[in-house]
């Protein structure tokens, strides 16, 4: 009974003398491995040379400013909402007088924490901000942490700096880049 | 023999025996970096420069980690195997000539003592002696473990290692006849010109001497003895820690004797291409003494070049072709090499008889004609899309 017509009728004929022999077939093997032998190498040596995961990889959070350096995040909670993990939790605050500079609506985050074991990498906060606060660095992944104090990231940790502002940008030629990615860095 | 003889002869066997440890050690590194290298890989590059710590790693783990003797074992046959395995490896590097021989005076006396553990006129007999005796601690080690896969692996090596023994001293044999001596240094000085060496006399003899050093090293694709799929491990299946390092260092004496004795037998040894005259040379410009002792470290660096490629060859086989089954091992090595061998002494004996070195090319011209025949006549094995 004939089920698919990709099947193959196997050869079970005598081999020949020089098939028998074998030598000629191990020449050919040790042929193939020594050209190997000289072949470039496909390893990218991973923590000195990170490769390029392109603008979709989602990494590192961080808490965006914005061009006058206050912080974006209205503390609205929306993202906490949208973690399917929970990962994310927040204590809002009223700005004060004098703190304009700092915050760039009248709420803002006095406490915001994710907690990167509890974090799945979803990207659904990030989607969920109407305020475009929160992002996942493609460019940075989450160092590893020895201590189960480490793990809670705060504000010191997730508020961007602003002399390495945060903006994602698309460059497919770039293939492996080493540590510090410096095309990513913006020069606003 | 006097005292200034023996220090320097025991200079020289604690160099060759630090040496053979040495490259042992490292061609566990060396056999990983090829490895990776015939696999697109890097291989080991963190310990040290380039890896080049690794084997110290590699020994340090070894020795820290559990020394563990099953209850049921005999123990001291247990702890037996492994010391066999090291030691008979050990032993038999002790008759290869590494190089000439040194020159100095001391005391208005000249010496000139030989680059060789022990200079003895049965070399070949001694190496036979020993090597044959490592099965034993193969044996010991699949039968002290009181575990049924460690001594079906055990038998398996056994039966291995005899059957390709007689091939190996078989093939052997046609060189004994050439040069007429059991030393090893004699067989080495016979091929002093390069188109004396004796693959080109005996190119039937080095392809089945090869296929049965890799048999009795135990190296793929004869290392039936340790086989994952039927065997869980093999005969070390209830090895740990260092006495396991032991057996597998062992092997790599084994690879690194062996590829010596292919070099010695039917390489020339050290000798290398207008030998002669770079050693004249030298002895004029530097002066007798100084001249034939730099003579003698080039010789050792070139034997050593040799014994490094063939090192090499192994792993490079190693890592192309996969294991036999173990009819076939069976099957190869009662029913084609010893036959073939012993033609080829038979046919060799026929060349000397009428002064006609290359005999053993007729057999090998032979089967080449006959493969070829056999390849035209039958049609190409095709697969029949139904």
């Amino acid at each position: 009974m004939q089920l698919t017509n990709r099947s193959k009728q196997v050869s079970n004929k005598e081999m020949t003398l020089a098939e028998k022999m074998y030598l000629p077939a191990v020449v050919g093997g040790l042929a193939i491995t020594i050209r190997h032998f000289f072949r470039k190498k496909p390893t990218i040596q991973y923590p000195e040379v990170k490769r390029y995961l392109g603008p979709v990889y989602r990494g590192h959070h961080v808490l965006k400013r914005d061009e006058q350096g206050r912080e974006r995040c209205t503390a609205c909670g929306l993202c906490a909402v949208a973690c399917p993990a929970e990962a994310i939790s927040m204590v809002a605050a009223e700005r004060k007088k004098g703190e304009e500079n700092l915050y760039r609506e009248e709420k803002y985050a006095a406490v915001y924490e994710i907690n990167m074991l509890r974090c799945i990498f979803c990207g659904l906060c990030e989607e969920a901000c109407p305020k475009q606060a929160v992002y996942l660095r493609h460019d940075r992944m989450v160092p590893v942490f020895q201590e189960r104090d480490e793990v809670i990231y705060g504000k010191d940790r997730l508020v961007e700096k602003m002399d390495d502002r945060y903006i994602r940008v698309a460059n497919s030629e770039v293939k492996a880049t080493p540590t510090e990615p410096s095309l990513t860095r913006a020069a606003t | 023999m006097d005292l200034t003889v023996l220090l320097v002869k025991g200079i020289i066997i604690l160099v060759i025996f630090g040496i053979t440890l040495l490259i042992a050690t490292y061609s566990t590194y060396a056999e990983r970096k090829v490895a990776a290298f015939l696999q697109d890989r890097i291989g080991p590059n963190r310990a040290g420069p380039w890896g080049l710590l690794q084997p110290i790693a590699d020994a340090g783990k070894m020795f820290f980690k559990e020394d563990f003797i099953p209850s049921q074992a005999s123990k001291w046959l247990f702890i037996l195997g492994p010391c066999l395995a090291m030691l008979t490896a050990l032993m038999s590097s002790a008759v290869i000539p590494f190089a000439d021989s040194i020159r100095f005076a001391w005391d208005k006396v000249n010496y000139e003592i030989p680059v060789q553990g022990i200079e003895i006129n049965i070399g070949v007999l001694y190496i036979f002696g020993v090597v044959s005796l490592g099965v034993y601690g193969i044996m010991v080690g699949g039968w002290a473990s009181n575990n049924k896969f460690s001594l079906l692996g055990a038998i398996r090596a056994a039966s291995q290692n005899i059957s390709y023994e007689i091939a190996l001293g078989l093939s052997m044999i046609a060189i004994l006849m050439m040069t007429g001596s059991l030393s090893v240094r004699a067989i080495v000085n016979e091929q002093a010109s390069f188109f004396e060496w004796n693959i080109f006399t005996q190119p039937l003899g080095f392809v089945i001497f090869l296929t049965c050093a890799f048999a009795e090293c135990n190296r793929t694709p004869f290392d039936l003895p340790e086989c994952e799929t039927e065997l869980v491990g093999g005969y070390h299946t209830e090895y740990s820690s260092m006495k396991l390092g032991f057996y597998l260092f062992a092997e790599y004496i084994n690879m690194f004797v062996s590829s010596a004795f292919i070099s010695a037998l039917y390489f020339g040894g050290f000798h290398y291409p207008f030998m002669n005259e770079v050693g004249n040379a030298l002895e004029n410009s530097l002066g007798v003494v100084a001249g034939h002792n730099l003579a003698t470290v080039i010789q050792f660096v070139v034997f050593f070049a040799k014994i490094f490629f063939f090192i090499f060859f192994f792993m490079w086989v190693r890592w192309t072709l996969p294991r036999f089954r173990y009819d076939q091992l069976m099957n190869l090595g009662w029913k084609t090499l010893i036959p073939l061998s012993i033609l080829n002494v038979v046919i060799t004996g026929a060349g000397l008889l009428y002064n006609f070195k290359y005999a053993s090319w007729l057999i090998a011209i032979v089967m080449i004609v006959l493969a070829a025949m056999s390849t035209a006549k039958s049609p190409k094995r095709e697969v029949v899309p139904q």
